[in-house]
This record gives C-alpha cells, sequence and structure tokens, in this order.
C-alpha cells in the first residue's frame, strides 16, 4: 500500500488546515451516516439507506483535491460522495425524508442526491452507471478546455460490470481528463472478492486498458488525497485517466445500520479495520504532528452535531411535495 | 425557401450538417461516424466540415458511448450519439432508460439531459433478427424520452434538427429502407418538433395511423382505394413519444374508421396504445373497431419470402382498409 513518500510530503505539505479540513469532511459523513441510519431504523424517515461509514477517508481525500467546478459520479452508498463535495446537511436531510426542499425535491431519495452548484453529478442506483456518465464529463471538460476533471466513485463489485470496461477503456482512447476511483471494500453487496475476481488487487485491471493503475490505503485520507492530486494533474496536462484503487472497509452492513443478517463475513475482521478508522488516524496525526489540538477536533465534531440538527430540524419542518406535481420534470419544456 | 429532390439520408445529413454549423456544442460520437462517415452515409463530410473535436469515432462500446452522451448532456453540451442499428439498444438500455432518461425526474429537475440518440430500424432488407427491428415501443414506454420515426427525406432532416434542438433525450429512427427514397426538401435550415402529426393525405372513409416506413405503404395502399372510390386519410405521428393523439381524434371523428399499421410486433406494440387511446376518447364516434396490422409475434427472418410474409405491406394494408369498410 502506498503511503505519503517523503517526496510526496515535500510537494504536498500536511498543513494543518488540510488535516482539519480532511477531518472535517469525515466526520460530517459518518455522524451524518449514523444518524440517517437510525431515523431509517425507527421509522422517521423512509425508504432505506447504503450507508458509507467506514470508507470515508476515500471521499475526503479525494473530494479535497477537487474544486466545485470538477464533477464526480457516485453511487448507491452516495452520501459521503456528496457530503465530502460539500453538500448541505438541510437539502440532503430533506430528501432522505422525502421533501420538496430536497436536492431533488423528494423525486430522488437517499440514492439519487445531486449538486450541480457543487460538481455533485449525481448519485447512482445501477451499480456501474456513474461510470459512463464520468467519462460523459470528463469529454465536456476537454470539449471546452476548460482544465476540469471529472472523477467516478464506484466499488470493486462495479469493476465488473461492462459498463466499467467501457468507460475506462474509452476514456482511456479518448485521453480524457477523468481519474476513476475503486473503493475497495472488500465485499460486493454480500459476495467476498475472492468469490467475485480472480484479482487480488483491483488496480491491476488499468493495464488491460493502457493507464496507470495505483493502489492506495483507503482508511488514510492523506494518502489517498496525495494519489489523487497525482492523478488531477495528469489528467490536466492531458495525459489521461488514472484507476485508483482504495483499499477501505464497509463498517455497516450493505444496508441499514443493524448487524449482519447473515454471517457473510467475520465480526473480527470488522473489527479490525476499525482499529485502522479513518477518522482516529487522521486526529493521531494531527494531534502528534502538533498541527491541531484533541479540543479543535472535539469541537468538530460539536459543530457537525449542531449541523445535524439542524439539518433534520429543517428537513421534518419541510412541506410535503403536492400529488398535484407528480408529473413536473419528466421532461424539460 | 429553395426546395430540391433529396434521398431520405442526405437530408438527414444536411440537417445534421445545418445545425452542427448552428451550433457549436453539437457534438456527434460514435461506432465509424467520423473517418467512415456512418455505415449509412449518415454522417458523411461531418468529419471534415468539423474536426475531430466534434466528430468521433468510439471503440464499439454502445453503453459508453451513450453514457458519454448524457455526462457530456448534463453538463450543456448537446451530443448526438448514433447506435448504428436499433437492435443495439438493449446493449446501451440501462444508460438509455435508467440514466438518460431519469435524470430530470429522478435529480428534481436539476439536470437537464439534451442528447440525441441516432439510429437505424426496419425491416425489409434480409438483415435477420438481429439487425432488422422496430423497438419504439420499448423506448416510447419510458416516462423521459421522446421518440421519433421520420417517414419521409423532409422529416429526416427536419425531425433530426428538431431533436439536437430539445432539450430532452431524444431518439431519432431513420428506417433502412428508406435511405435511398427521394422526396422534396427545402435547402434552409428548419426543425420539426417531437409531437407534431403529419397529415400525410386527406380523406373521409377510413383512417390509416402509419409508424415509419409503413407511410409509405399507406400511400400506396390509399392510391390504389382512391382509384376504386374509397378515400383514405394518412396520419404520420412523426413520433411515438410524445403521441399527438388530437390529430388522429381529429381524424377518427371524421372517418369513423381506423388501422393502425406498424412493422414492429402487434403485441404490446405502439398500436396497442394508438387502438386503447382511441377507443377511451372516440368510441362513440367508431363505426367498426380500431384494428392493427403489425408484425407476427416472431423475430424478424432471414428469407425474403419469409420476412416478406412478416412486414406489413401496400396490398394487405389495402385488404384490412376494405375489411373495415364491410363492417356496418
Amino acid at each position: 500500500m502506498a503511503t505519503p513518500t517523503e517526496a510526496l510530503e515535500a510537494v504536498m505539505p500536511t498543513t494543518r488546515e488540510l488535516v482539519l479540513d480532511l477531518h472535517r469532511r469525515m466526520v460530517r459523513i459518518r455522524r451524518f451516516e449514523e444518524r440517517a441510519g437510525k431515523l431509517v431504523e425507527s421509522g422517521d424517515m423512509p425508504g432505506f439507506l447504503h450507508l458509507y461509514v467506514g470508507q470515508e477517508a476515500v471521499a475526503a481525500g479525494v473530494c479535497s483535491a477537487l474544486t466545485d467546478a470538477d464533477q464526480i459520479t457516485s453511487t448507491h452508498r452516495g452520501h459521503g460522495h456528496a457530503i465530502a463535495k460539500g453538500a448541505d446537511f438541510r437539502p440532503m436531510f430533506a430528501e432522505l425524508y422525502g421533501k420538496t426542499t430536497g436536492y431533488c425535491k423528494g423525486r430522488g431519495g437517499s440514492m439519487h442526491i445531486v449538486d450541480m452548484n457543487r460538481g455533485m453529478l449525481g448519485a447512482n442506483a445501477i451499480v456501474g452507471g456513474g461510470i459512463p456518465i464520468a467519462v460523459g464529463a470528463a469529454f465536456a471538460s476537454q470539449y471546452r478546455g476548460d482544465g476540469t476533471v471529472a472523477v467516478s466513485f464506484f466499488g470493486d463489485g462495479a469493476t465488473n460490470i461492462g459498463a466499467f470496461h467501457e468507460s475506462v477503456n474509452m476514456a482511456a482512447v479518448l485521453n480524457l481528463p477523468v481519474i476513476f476511483v475503486i473503493e475497495n471494500n472488500g465485499y460486493a453487496e454480500f459476495t467476498p472478492q475472492d468469490r467475485h475476481m480472480k484479482l487480488t488487487d483491483i488496480a491491476d485491471r488499468a493495464s488491460s486498458y493502457g493507464i496507470p493503475g495505483v493502489i492506495v490505503d483507503g482508511m488514510d485520507a492523506l494518502a489517498v488525497r496525495d494519489v489523487a492530486l497525482v492523478a488531477i494533474e495528469r489528467a490536466k496536462r492531458g495525459e489521461g485517466p488514472t484507476l485508483i484503487e482504495a483499499k477501505t472497509y464497509r463498517y455497516f452492513d450493505h444496508q441499514g445500520i443493524k448487524g449482519m443478517r447473515i454471517l457473510y463475513r467475520d465480526p473480527a475482521e470488522v473489527e479490525a479495520w476499525k482499529t485502522r478508522d479513518a477518522i482516529n488516524l487522521i486526529e493521531a496525526i494531527g494531534v502528534e504532528r502538533g498541527l491541531v489540538s484533541a479540543e479543535e477536533f472535539a469541537e468538530i465534531w460539536a459543530q457537525t452535531e449542531a449541523d445535524i440538527e439542524d439539518g433534520i430540524e429543517f428537513a421534518r419542518n419541510s412541506p410535503d411535495p403536492d400529488p398535484v406535481d407528480i408529473l413536473d420534470d419528466v421532461y424539460t419544456s | 425557401m429553395t426546395t430540391r429532390e433529396l434521398t431520405y439520408v442526405k437530408a438527414f445529413n444536411e440537417g445534421m450538417h445545418q445545425v452542427m454549423a448552428e451550433d457549436p456544442d453539437v457534438f456527434l460520437i460514435g461506432e465509424d461516424v467520423a473517418g467512415y462517415g456512418g455505415v449509412f452515409h449518415m454522417f458523411d463530410g461531418l468529419l471534415t466540415e468539423f474536426g475531430g473535436t466534434r466528430v468521433v469515432d468510439t471503440p464499439i462500446s454502445e453503453q459508453a458511448i451513450i453514457g458519454l452522451g448524457v455526462g457530456a448532456a448534463a453538463r450543456g453540451l448537446r451530443p448526438v450519439c448514433d447506435l448504428m442499428f436499433m437492435d443495439f439498444v438493449g446493449v446501451a438500455m440501462d444508460q438509455i432508460f435508467n440514466q438518460a432518461a431519469k435524470m430530470k425526474y429522478m435529480f428534481g429537475g436539476n439536470v437537464s439531459v439534451p442528447l440525441t440518440i441516432t439510429t437505424a430500424g426496419g425491416a425489409g432488407m434480409s438483415a435477420a433478427a438481429q439487425h432488422s427491428q422496430s423497438l419504439e415501443a420499448w423506448l416510447a414506454h419510458i416516462p423521459g424520452l421522446k421518440v421519433a420515426m421520420p417517414a419521409s427525406p423532409y422529416d429526416a432532416k427536419g425531425l433530426i434538427v428538431g431533436a439536437i434542438r430539445d432539450d430532452n433525450p431524444t431518439i431519432v429512427v431513420l428506417n433502412k429502407k428508406m435511405l435511398g427514397v427521394k422526396g422534396p426538401v427545402p435547402e434552409e435550415l428548419y426543425s420539426i418538433p417531437f409531437g407534431v402529426a403529419n397529415v400525410v393525405r386527406e380523406g373521409s372513409n377510413a383512417t390509416i395511423v402509419a409508424i415509419g416506413r409503413m407511410v409509405v405503404e399507406a400511400e400506396k395502399a390509399a392510391a390504389n382505394l382512391e382509384a376504386a372510390g374509397i378515400s383514405v386519410e394518412i396520419i404520420d405521428p412523426r413520433s411515438v413519444q410524445p403521441l399527438d393523439i388530437d390529430t388522429i381524434l381529429t381524424s377518427v371523428k371524421k372517418t369513423h374508421r381506423v388501422l393502425v399499421v406498424h412493422e414492429a410486433v402487434e403485441f404490446g406494440g405502439i398500436g396497442a396504445e394508438i387502438s386503447s387511446q382511441i377507443q377511451e376518447s372516440a368510441f362513440d364516434y367508431l363505426d367498426a373497431p380500431v384494428t392493427r396490422l403489425a408484425a407476427p409475434f416472431a423475430p424478424v427472418p432471414f428469407a425474403p419470402i419469409l420476412e416478406n410474409a412478416y412486414v406489413p405491406d401496400a396490398p394487405r394494408i389495402e385488404a384490412v382498409v376494405r375489411r373495415l369498410l364491410e363492417r356496418k
């Protein structure tokens, strides 16, 4: 696994601001997910949720290297990407509650958060469905020459679907400024990686398309950010796409916050990954290097709680959609 | 307006040239659309005129071609993605019906997808089961998509321009057997919006609603019937989604008898929808049941004798209209 090298450290130093930024993004994701999970579990919120807890370093690390003008596409497990890209809690909670003030006016729900103002081109409930769309966003970057890039986040399971192979090859052939980020959490829904592919390192698939494949510790936001920056710079130089494999882990089940319905993975495995928790790691780095105090980290947690309560209250007090409007926005008129 | 005779494919091609010259956000992407000009020469000359940034060849990757179009359209460009044969929509279907069609609605109106998909459908060329289908009912069934089937050179040009200017995902299904058919086409750039039917021929005894190339067969049938003193009105919906049911109903209320013809299979075809809407909205005006003439429920066969039996044609249209008129 790649860790920040001394050379990278010299170019991209771990500053106090960076540690605070990554920490804030990750804490916001974690607490949003835990809180939303409970709200669905209690029946307060409709539908079901695929929670991102455990994988925060991937979204936070990559998105910290992007601007609002850069585009991302996301997955059914997409809250983390939206939050990392800067999405607000109010319209996010409102969307999960199915309210008119939600990001999608209550039309999309958990699996379809979108925020065009922040380059969040939409979460996608079809595994691999967002990958070709990111290629299209990158095509628009190249077409306009606007210097932006696109990132597609997807899981290990998605790399077995045709859209992945078609998209990576197409982006390679057309030399598009896109970064493919595999969040390898070891499971395609409930099926472990060794039963859905023969590879140990999915980054090896990059060689099939003639592009770089990079492996990074997906529990280390700083390391993720570093490889993302290298890939982004490469894309902006016109050298085409990069495939990044971030090795990470999903703390909760495929969906919801309850424990495993069947023991498809060893609880000891879950606990082992939790000892490498991304938020604990960045806090340890911040404190050990004297960049950020424990009190300052505590303040981020507290502010996040306040923001979450504000978002939930806003959502609960927002109006329901009116069935009279059910045909609105099927078409652009 | 200067009008001259052009083939269906040249008319389409002229529309592409003119709309790309008009709008720098329009680009074309697909398999062999650039260097080769498309396997049906739909895109001849575009690479030379507009260059490799705007006219782009791709690997054989239909899903990625459409997905690229979806992403680029969501960012405000106006992609034209070619799928060559309509049968290939299945390969790209997720990007068409789960992505392009739903983004506007699912994302609360925040994203528009001004994507145009071009493709060629229809039987009659011994191209067999995977290169001959008419799958418009599949596409018309998906909220968010618009589907047009030009039935003349004039419409081939006008509808591709209308599709590209439309802010929604549109599919323009050319008919392979009509590529060389000639007809009057204005030189100027013009646009035909989706959802506006064409009254191809006015008549008083019966209405034929014909889809795609079946308009041509209906016209032949109508000419024969006219010689026998039977006056037939022909309605070409032009787009099956949206469907201009009002123009169809107006005609039905005038003629009281109606035949719907398409070359897709009859079961679950667009004719079923049109028949149902007519009976729900104009039952009291009908002097005979709404009748359908379409392909049997089988894949398109290869042997010419089988394929001829499979696709509706003018003699069968004529025979069905005569039977419709026998009903008292």
